[in-house]
């Protein structure tokens, strides 16, 4: 695996500089394997993990998720209107899922009134578009990995030690 | 008469000299609020995988608060007879050849006070964990220190033991990979030291604490060569792999009739290791090795950033094969280990530990514990790199 790509996934905040020291390359080396992992379609960009609701200009943001049931394809499948439900800007992941529905959407908007208004406008109104069911988000606990409001106890670990 | 309330203590205890450790320690203390950075530490940076930790809260909320067999609960000494038989290749039997002690270093007294008479002689090997003297000296033994060295990766040769080996030596004691040195023995070496134990009847107490910490090879476990289980304490805990320290849970494996001796000890000082810290070593063993994997990637690459660092820095250091600890040489900055420990804390706020605080073969080197963020590492680097590269005061 490429060894920037590990160090990635260990989920740190590392700067090209300290992925450097940490790797043992130069810092043209790291950035050489960034673009190459960019290259293979690997890295597909940054984000940075926010706590907005500590944010009182971007609280206002609501998240739902909504389950979508579609009638597949003769010789795609899911793919055609699975790609074409998540271009729309609202939509920030979108999985085609095993069980009870067939896509797991998660979508953002500024009001409740305005993703119910992407539901009921855009969403359920394309064709293909069986049945939908959205939950709004009341809170978030933990955010790809991060925990929220419960941060790890400070440490204690004593500075000397046997 | 005297009002002096030393008089009071034992003649032994008082004659014990004090931790050069503690010093340190102190002087890190006062410098409180100074953006320390310290590599002076003994343990992980990780806190218990939370599995373990609500593993642990389950237990208490079903109210499994009493005391277990001496030995340990029967469960945990399956699920470590069976770790222990995957991972080293040793078989015990949990009825009645595995001991569950209170950390490592009770497992190392018990076996230091079942087996010792007064002036027996106990083998270590020096630079060592600071406590192996002084537990040999509390039983009224007497240690033989048998010093590593650098060109040799502080790794234990038989000639050092046969140099240092003398009539009356009934003991050896390793600790493999080693703290402060990070060195351990490859299977060649390691059956060499076993056919010099055979040769000498020596009974071995091997603390294999830091196994899981092996970076390059495979560990091997003295226990596991021909003939050496039957004259083999195998010593083993949760600390280092899982992130356990302060849990203090470890546990011993070994002849019936060892097992035994050291369990009476036990059963009349400890009776037990606490029931929550041996629910929660359980659930370690049953569902915690995808953790220690994690854990040991990130001490690899971290080990791999000080060594390139101290040696670019002219820190001549060797790269230890196991634990979570560096040991360069300050001999080519002109300081005794003592003045580059405290001038770098002071100057340059970084924390490494004397070697000399872990014997008198530790003179030259400082032990840096890696056990600390990328992060925290690079800024440590730059700040020694600095210190070295300042003109002395």
């Amino acid at each position: 695996m490429n060894p920037v790509l590990k160090l990635l996934l260990e989920g740190g905040s590392l700067t090209t500089a300290q992925i450097a020291q940490v790797a043992g390359f130069s810092v043209s080396e790291v950035e050489q394997h960034l673009e190459q992992l960019k290259k293979d379609k690997i890295l597909l960009g940054w984000r940075p993990v926010l706590d907005l609701s500590r944010e009182a200009a971007a609280a206002a943001t609501v998240r739902a998720v909504i389950e979508v049931k579609i009638s597949p394809e003769r010789g795609g499948g899911f793919n055609r209107l699975a790609e074409r439900l998540a271009r729309f800007d609202e939509v920030e992941s979108c999985y085609l899922m095993s069980g009870g529905y067939d896509l797991l959407v998660f979508v953002k908007g500024a009001s409740l009134q305005k993703v119910a208004g992407f539901v009921s406008e855009k969403l359920s109104t394309i064709e293909g578009v069986l049945s939908t069911s959205t939950h709004f988000m009341l809170r978030c606990y933990k955010d790809q990995g991060f925990l929220l409001d419960v941060g790890e106890a400070t440490t204690t670990r004593l500075n000397v030690a046997p | 008469m005297s009002n002096d309330p030393k008089r009071w203590v034992a003649g032994h205890v008082a004659a014990l000299p004090k931790s050069g450790i503690r010093d340190f320690f102190e002087l890190v203390a006062k410098m409180k609020g100074q953006d320390v950075i310290s590599l002076g530490v003994g343990e992980p940076d990780f806190v218990t995988p939370w599995n373990i930790r609500e593993a642990a809260i389950f237990a208490l909320e079903r109210g499994k608060t009493y005391y277990t067999s001496n030995l340990g609960m029967i469960e945990l000494r399956r699920a470590i007879s069976t770790y222990v038989t995957e991972h080293f290749g040793v078989d015990y039997r949990p009825e009645d050849q595995v001991i569950v002690t209170v950390g490592v270093s009770e497992a190392l007294d018990l076996a230091l006070r079942a087996f010792c008479n007064p002036g027996d002689k106990v083998m270590f090997h020096q630079p060592c964990y600071v406590s192996y003297h002084p537990s040999i000296s509390l039983v009224h033994a007497q240690g033989v220190a048998v010093p590593t060295y650098a060109k040799d990766n502080f790794a234990l040769t038989a000639e050092a033991l046969r140099a240092a080996w003398q009539p009356g030596c009934k003991v050896l004691m390793l600790n493999l990979p080693c703290n402060p040195t990070g060195g351990t023995c490859d299977r060649v070496q390691l059956e060499a030291i076993a056919a010099f134990c055979r040769e000498k009847d020596l009974l071995v107490l091997s603390d294999e604490i830091y196994s899981e910490l092996t970076f390059e090879g495979a560990h091997t476990s003295i226990a596991s060569l021909p003939g050496m289980a039957e004259r083999t304490i195998f010593l083993h805990g949760f600390s280092k792999a899982f992130a356990m320290t302060g849990w203090r849970l470890g546990y011993a494996c070994g002849p019936a009739a060892l097992i035994d001796a050291m369990m009476k000890v036990h059963q009349y000082t400890m009776l037990c290791a606490s029931i929550i810290a041996q629910e929660a070593a359980l659930e370690a063993l049953t569902r915690g090795w995808d953790s220690v994997l994690k854990m040991r990637e990130q001490y690899h690459r971290r080990r791999d950033l000080v060594v390139r660092r101290f040696n670019e820095i002219g820190l001549k250091c060797h790269s230890p094969r196991g634990s979570f600890y560096a040991f360069p040489s300050v001999a080519g900055t002109g300081r005794n280990e003592k003045d580059f420990a405290s001038g770098l804390l002071l100057e340059q706020k970084v924390a490494v530990v004397p070697g000399s605080a872990f014997g008198e073969n530790g003179v030259g080197h400082v032990r840096a514990c890696f056990a600390t963020s990328y992060e925290q590492l690079i800024v440590a680097c730059d700040r020694i790199e600095r210190f070295v590269q300042a003109p002395q005061k």
